[in-house]
C-alpha cells in the first residue's frame, strides 16, 4: 500500500518534470530568430507558407502548439523534419550511442574513483594522497572539449593506437565498438572521477572518525575490512547522490563530446536540428534527454535506498 | 591475585596546533583478574584518553610513553597489527553513546557475527546461533527479529545492550566501559549497569568503568581511581574512598552528585572554575586554582602521590582528615 503510494508519487513527479521541461523548450524554440517558412522556401507563395506554419503549429498560441506536439507524441507520432523525413528513425539510431557514452562514463568514473578515494582517505596526507588530489584537480580544470581534442590528437592521430573519432554499434563487433569509445569516455570521465574521488575521500575521512569505526577497530578487525565494510558503505550514499547530480553535466558533456568524436548520437542530432530550426525534432529530442536524466536519477535514488537504510523512511 | 593489566608511568600527549597537550600524565595502575575499578573525574580529565590509549586505540597524533602490560606481557611497544590480536578477545570496549557506536547502515546481526567469524573462525551458522544467544543474554526481546534490524530501529537502551553483546562476544578478560550509561535514561541506566555486573561475574571479566559520576561507581566497583587534569589524584578501595575521602577534589565531586533526598528546587552544586589548560601545566597542584583549602605552597609546589598503610593514595599537601 505504502509502496504503491510512493511509486505513484514518484511517477507523477517524473511526469510533471517531463511536461515542464518540454513546455519550456517549446516556448524557447519559438524565440529563435528567423521565420522558418521563409528559411525553407524563400520563393513560396503566401498560401504555401501559411499552410506550413499551420502544420508546425506556429500559427497557434504556446499552449495549443504544445498540446498539438504532446498529443501527437502520445499517438506515437514523434514529429517530422521540415526538410523531409520522420524523427522516429533518427531517434532510434541516435539514442543508443548517447546512452552508451553516459553509461560507460559513469562506470569508468566510479571504478576509478572508488579505489582512489578510499586509498586517499586511508593514506591521507601522504604523498600518494597529495599527488592524486593535485593531478585530479589540474585535469578537471581543463574543459571537456579541450581534453577531448587533446586526447584525440595525441593518442588518436599522433600515436595512433586508438581511432581518433567515429562510432560503431555493438552489432558491428564488440572490439571495434569499445576501441572507438575509449577516448570519448575517458574525456567525459575525468570531471566525475575528480568530483567523486574528492567527495569520497572527504566523506570517508569523516566516517573514519565515527565511533562505530572505533568499535569495529576494538573488535580486532583488519583495517582493510573496516574500510570496505564499515566506512565505504555509509559514504556511498553521498557518492551516489553526487553521481545523480552529475548526470545533468554528464549529459551536457556527452552532447558536446559527440560532436568532437563524430558520434551520431543525440548531441549531434540536436545540434543539427537547432541549426536547421527543426522545431518538432528539437522538442522531441529534449523530451528524451529529460527522460534520460530523470530515469537515471530515479534508479540512483532507488539504489541509495537499498544501500542506506537511513534514507528509506525519509524517501517514502 | 594475579594482575591482568599494569600501567607504569603511563603518559599520553597530543601534538596539537597549540603545542603538546598532556592528556594523561604519569599514571601507575594495576588491575587484578576479575577486578572492577572505577575511573572518575570531570569532563576533560583524561579518562577516555587513558582507557583508549591503554588498549592502543589512539590516532597518530598521540604519543604514549611508559609501559602497558597485559597478562604479564608488555604491549605498549607492539605494532598495531600485534596489539590488535588482543582486541575483542583480550580487551574490549563499550562506548558512551550507543547512538553513534553502531554502524547505521549494517544490520545488528552482521555487526555481531562479524567478530565471531573473523576473530574466532566460526562458520556463519555457528556465528548466527551464538549471536542469538548473546542477544538473549543481554536481554534483547525477540533476538531473531533484532538480528535483522538496523541500529536506527532500536532504542538507546537496546542499542547499548547490543554494543555490550558485541564487546563480550569473544569473551574478553578485560572490559573497558567508557561512560556506558551517560547517554541513557535514568531507569535504563540502572538496568545496563546491573547487566554489566552480571556479565562480569559470569565471565570473570575485569572491568574498568569510566564515569564522571561517583554515584555510579559506588555500587559497581571494588576500587576507585579519581583523575584530575590527566593525573591520578586519589585511589582507594571503594569503601575506603567513600568512608575516608582524602582529596579536596574528590570531596567537591562528591558534593556534585544529585541526591534523592534533596528538595527538588535545590540546585546541584557544581565545582566552580574550570580544568587547567592541558597544554600549559600549572607550577603547583593542578587543583589549586579551584581548591577551597589551597595555600601558597599548593600554588608553587607539586604535591606527590602519597600512599598510606592501607593502600589509600592521594595527591595533596593538606588531605581531608589529616595526613595519615
Ligand atoms: N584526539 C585528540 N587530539 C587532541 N586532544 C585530545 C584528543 N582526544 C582528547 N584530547 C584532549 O585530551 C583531554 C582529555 O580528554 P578525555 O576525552 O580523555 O576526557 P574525559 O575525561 O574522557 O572527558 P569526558 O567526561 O568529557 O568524556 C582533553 O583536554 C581533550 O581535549
Ligand atoms: S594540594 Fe593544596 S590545592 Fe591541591 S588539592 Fe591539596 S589542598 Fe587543594
Ligand atoms: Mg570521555
Amino acid at each position: 500500500m505504502k509502496k504503491a503510494q510512493s511509486l505513484l508519487i514518484r511517477f507523477s513527479q517524473v511526469a510533471l518534470v517531463l511536461l515542464g521541461a518540454t513546455f519550456l523548450v517549446s516556448i524557447l524554440i519559438r524565440q529563435l530568430p528567423g521565420d522558418v517558412s521563409l528559411l525553407i522556401n524563400p520563393v513560396a507563395s503566401e498560401a504555401e507558407r501559411a499552410s506550413l506554419r499551420h502544420e508546425l503549429g506556429l500559427d497557434r498560441n504556446y499552449f495549443s502548439a504544445y498540446w498539438m506536439w504532446l498529443s501527437r507524441m502520445f499517438q506515437g507520432d514523434f514529429g517530422f523534419f521540415i526538410f523531409g523525413g520522420k524523427v522516429l528513425p533518427v531517434l532510434k539510431t541516435a539514442i543508443p550511442p548517447t546512452l552508451q557514452l553516459i553509461f560507460y562514463t559513469q562506470i569508468v568514473a566510479l571504478t576509478v574513483a572508488v579505489p582512489l578515494g578510499v586509498t586517499s582517505a586511508y593514506k591521507q596526507g601522504t604523498r600518494f594522497d597529495r599527488f592524486t588530489s593535485t593531478t585530479l584537480f589540474s585535469l578537471s580544470s581543463i574543459p571537456n572539449f579541450g581534453i577531448g581534442l587533446i586526447l584525440s590528437l595525441i593518442i588518436g592521430v599522433k600515436i595512433g593506437i586508438l581511432p581518433p573519432s567515429g562510432y560503431k554499434p555493438i552489432s558491428e563487433g564488440l572490439l571495434d565498438h569499445f576501441r572507438l569509445m575509449v577516448l570519448p569516455v575517458l574525456t567525459l570521465a575525468i570531471a566525475p572521477i575528480s568530483t567523486y574521488t574528492r567527495l569520497l575521500r572527504a566523506e570517508m575521512i569523516g566516517a573514519l572518525r565515527e565511533d562505530y569505526v572505533l568499535l569495529a577497530l576494538s573488535k580486532g578487525l583488519s583495517d582493510r575490512r573496516i574500510l570496505l565494510r564499515h566506512v565505504l558503505r555509509p559514504s556511498c550514499t553521498t557518492l551516489m547522490t553526487s553521481a545523480a547530480l552529475s548526470m545533468g553535466g554528464l549529459i551536457g558533456g556527452a552532447l558536446v563530446i559527440e560532436i568532437i568524436f563524430v558520434i551520431p548520437g543525440m548531441g549531434t542530432q540536436l545540434a543539427k536540428a537547432i541549426g536547421m530550426r527543426e522545431f518538432l525534432a528539437i522538442q522531441t529530442y529534449v523530451a528524451f534527454i529529460a527522460l534520460f536524466y530523470i530515469t537515471f536519477n530515479s534508479i540512483i535514488d532507488f539504489l541509495i535506498g537499498v544501500v542506506d537504510p537511513r534514507t528509506r523512511n525519509r524517501r517514502a | 591475585m594475579s594482575e591482568i593489566l599494569k600501567l607504569s608511568d603511563f603518559s599520553v600527549s597530543f601534538d596539537t596546533p597549540r603545542g603538546d597537550l598532556h592528556a594523561v600524565r604519569g599514571v601507575d595502575l594495576s588491575i587484578a583478574k576479575g577486578e572492577s575499578i572505577g575511573i572518575v573525574g570531570e569532563s576533560g580529565s583524561g579518562k577516555t584518553v587513558l582507557s583508549r590509549a591503554t588498549m592502543g586505540l589512539m590516532p597518530s597524533t598521540a604519543t604514549c610513553t611508559g609501559t602497558v602490560e597485559f597478562k604479564g606481557a608488555v604491549i605498549s611497544n607492539l605494532s598495531r597489527a600485534e596489539v590488535r590480536k588482543n582486541w575483542g578477545t583480550g580487551m574490549a570496549m563499550v562506548f558512551q553513546d550507543p547512538m553513534t557506536s553502531l554502524n547505521p547502515v549494517r544490520r545488528i546481526g552482521s555487526q555481531l557475527m562479524e567478530a565471531l567469524i573473523v576473530r574466532l573462525g566460526m562458520s556463519k551458522d555457528q556465528a548466527r546461533a551464538r549471536s542469538v544467544e548473546l542477544l538473549e543474554r543481554v536481554r534483547i526481546p525477540d533476538p531473531y527479529a533484532a538480528m535483522k534490524k538496523y541500529p536506527g530501529e532500536l532504542s538507546g537502551g537496546m542499542r547499548q545492550r547490543i554494543v555490550i553483546a558485541i564487546a563480550i562476544a569473544c569473551t574478553p578478560e578485560l572490559l573497558f566501559a567508557d561512560e556506558p550509561t551517560t547517554a541513557l535514561d535514568v531507569t535504563v541506566q540502572a538496568q545496563v549497569l546491573e547487566l554489566l555486573a552480571e556479565l562480569r561475574q559470569e565471565f570473570n571479566m575485569a572491568m574498568i568503568l569510566v564515569t564522571h559520576d561517583l554515584g555510579v561507581v559506588a555500587g559497581q566497583t571494588d576500587r576507585v581511581i579519581v583523575m584530575y587534569a590527566g593525573q591520578i589524584v586519589e585511589a582507594a578501595s571503594t569503601t575506603d574512598l567513600f568512608r575516608n575521602m582524602k582529596m579536596p577534589y574528590t570531596e567537591a565531586l562528591m558534593k556534585s552528585i544529585p541526591r534523592m533526598d534533596q528538595s527538588s528546587g535545590q540546585r546541584l552544586r557544581v565545582i566552580t572554575g574550570r580544568l587547567p589548560d592541558p597544554t600549559t601545566p600549572e607550577p603547583g597542584c593542578s587543583f589549586a586554582p579551584r581548591c577551597e583549602y589551597a595555600t601558597d605552597k599548593c600554588r608553587t609546589e607539586k604535591p606527590p602521590l602519597v600512599t598510606t598503610q592501607t593502600g589509600h593514595q592521594y595527591r595533596c599537601f593538606f588531605p581531608i582528615g589529616g595526613s595519615l
